[in-house]
């Protein structure tokens, strides 16, 4: 499958959901509406023309001049070998984006290091804790305007977590 | 005394409820089963695991922040701390990232170095994957055997780049030095030992009884739950699907080499380590290919330490400057698809990048795959996937 007919397809099913789209180093890159996120991966993996059955990876990237935190989703399809970039925008100040995990399970540890590192929460997350970082770490240390302060641990903080009085 | 006397005699203990509960345990961080500094959170009813759950982060040195300070040369010294036992893996995807992000032409002869080192990589990962998990499984000699014939890899290492561990070696724009005289000739000497060493490996380890009792139908993955979890490399081949990077998108020479995709349909812990071991031989099948091709290439005189011949080095600027761009590259690590997305911003230092760490992918499969299991069953669970936790915590 072509690039073009990627396009088409997507657009002909999903319309004004898809904001944008560019042919980049991996190839086609759609930019699409946060909302409609779940359903169009759903469609990707279950059509038999995309069949992507891959999630490769799930990357963050904080945009700070423009004010906003950018998710970008790696898709690969084994049978057709062919792969998709899908990209979705969300405001710095309100960085919600709908979970991807009862779509493909292995978004769960993605999207749990994206929201332990970038501060990205995943609506819908099953297990939504930190994963690198010890519980009571103040702040999201990828995100550019991170400033560490050792100080700032909340220990009290990771005791109640530890001791179950915080889910 | 006959048989109703001594029932009289020999004290018989109250009859009593046996009480049982779940109890919470820790294995690790520091368990030498779990390779590194891993911490599983068990929950056993006895003997049997109803569920765990994988704590990381004690070796997370945030390389992806260290990446984002540094200039683009800067950053390949960091990338063999990934995963300490296969860096010319690592150093060769990120090199790989910022060439296509600059647009750059490798040289044909570093490419085939390129390949060829980074199977005999593989080969020495898999070894110690091999020997050490005979060790999980309490066969102590083979360790032995493995760690010996790593070594004599290493060694080869060391006189091509200086390194036994963390090589630097691969370069954005080729490799860092050319190969020395006569070191081709060693090289096809060990291939010719390392066939023989692994047949008796497979005597000793893989086809060993014991071993065998205590993996086959452990910590099966069913070929629909390996795609859903994302696993690659070993884990996801050892269920019976033939994915591996350098066939399905290959890159760099793969596309002119001969090889096999091994693949076992058992799915089970058994399974992974013969895909592991046939993988050994199917690199030596490369290696050989490449030294063939490497042989048709002008041999220098001398090597002089960094000072690359332009046979090896494409011209690359000190500091390079990508146009603002994203670029996500992967390449087949021992443990699976090692994957690197970068952005650039124009600047002279990367505006992110994302490390898709094969082994953490892998991990997250633990925790459907280890319960009804049990304890000492997890040890062969968690050994087969083949962590390395610097990879994993990153």
């Amino acid at each position: 499958m072509t690039t073009e007919q990627m396009e088409q397809k997507l657009r002909e099913r999903f319309g004004d959901a898809i904001l944008a789209t560019r042919v980049g180093l991996n190839g086609l890159e759609v930019r699409v509406e946060p909302q409609k996120l779940v359903d169009i991966c759903r469609f990707l993996r279950d059509d038999p023309e995309m069949d992507f059955n891959f999630l490769r990876c799930i990357s963050a990237v904080d945009w700070l001049n423009e004010g906003e935190f950018e998710v970008v989703y790696h898709l690969f399809s084994f049978r057709h070998r062919h792969e998709l970039v899908i990209k979705v925008r969300v405001p710095r100040s309100n960085p919600h984006v709908p979970s991807v995990t009862s779509v493909w399970r292995t978004a769960n540890w993605h999207e749990r290091e994206a929201y332990d590192l970038m501060g990205i929460i995943f609506d819908g997350h099953p297990d939504l804790r930190r994963i690198l970082l010890p519980e009571g770490w103040v702040g999201h240390p990828l995100r550019k305007d991170y400033v560490h302060d050792i100080e700032r641990f909340d220990d009290e903080y990771a005791q109640k977590i530890l001791r179950g009085e915080i889910k | 005394m006959a048989a109703t006397e001594i029932r009289e005699v020999v004290a018989v203990p109250p009859r009593r409820e046996i009480r049982t509960e779940e109890m919470e345990i820790n294995m690790g961080p520091q368990h030498p089963s779990t390779h590194g500094v891993l911490r599983v959170v068990i929950k056993v009813d006895g003997e049997w695991i109803r569920a765990a759950d994988p704590d990381l982060g004690y070796l997370h040195r945030s390389f992806e922040k260290l990446a984002e300070l540094r200039t683009y040369p800067q950053g390949i010294f960091l990338t063999d701390r990934w995963d300490y036992l296969s860096a010319m893996n690592n150093n060769w995807v990120y090199c790989m990232a910022v060439e296509k992000l600059l647009g750059i032409q490798v040289p044909e002869k570093a490419e085939w170095i390129r390949v060829m080192v980074s199977e005999f990589q593989r080969i020495a990962s898999h070894l110690v994957f091999l020997g050490t998990y005979g060790l999980d499984m309490g066969a102590l000699t083979p360790f032995f055997y493995c760690f010996r014939e790593r070594e004599k890899i290493l060694d080869l290492f060391e006189e091509l780049c200086g390194a036994r561990l963390t090589y630097n070696y691969i370069r954005i724009g080729g490799v860092s030095r050319d190969i020395p005289k006569g070191w081709l000739d060693k090289a096809e000497e060990l291939l010719d030992y390392l066939a023989k060493r692994f047949d008796e490996l497979d005597d000793l380890l893989t086809y060993n009884k014991i071993f065998v009792a205590r993996t086959v139908g452990i910590g099966v993955i069913p070929p629909e739950m390996a795609m859903d979890y994302g696993l690659t490399g070993p884990m996801i081949r050892g269920s019976g699907i033939p994915y591996d990077v350098r066939k399905a998108q290959p890159y760099s020479v793969y596309d002119q080499i001969e090889f096999d995709v091994v693949t076992h349909p058992g799915c089970d812990c058994w399974a992974r380590v013969w895909v592991r071991s046939q993988e050994m031989r199917q690199s030596l099948r490369i290696i050989k290919q490449c030294i063939d091709k490497l042989r048709t290439f002008p041999e220098p005189d001398f090597v002089a330490p960094y000072d690359p011949s332009p046979q090896v080095m494409a011209k690359v600027p000190p500091k390079p400057k990508p146009k603002p761009n994203d670029v996500y590259v992967c390449i087949e690590s021992p443990r699976g698809e090692l994957g690197v997305y970068m952005v650039s911003d124009g600047s002279e230092k990367p505006y992110r990048m994302k490390i898709r760490g094969p082994a953490f992918v892998n991990l997250s499969v633990l925790p459907a795959v280890a319960p009804g299991h049990k304890v000492a069953d997890l040890v062969a669970i968690v050994g087969n996937i083949d962590i390395v936790m610097g990879e994993v915590d990153r």
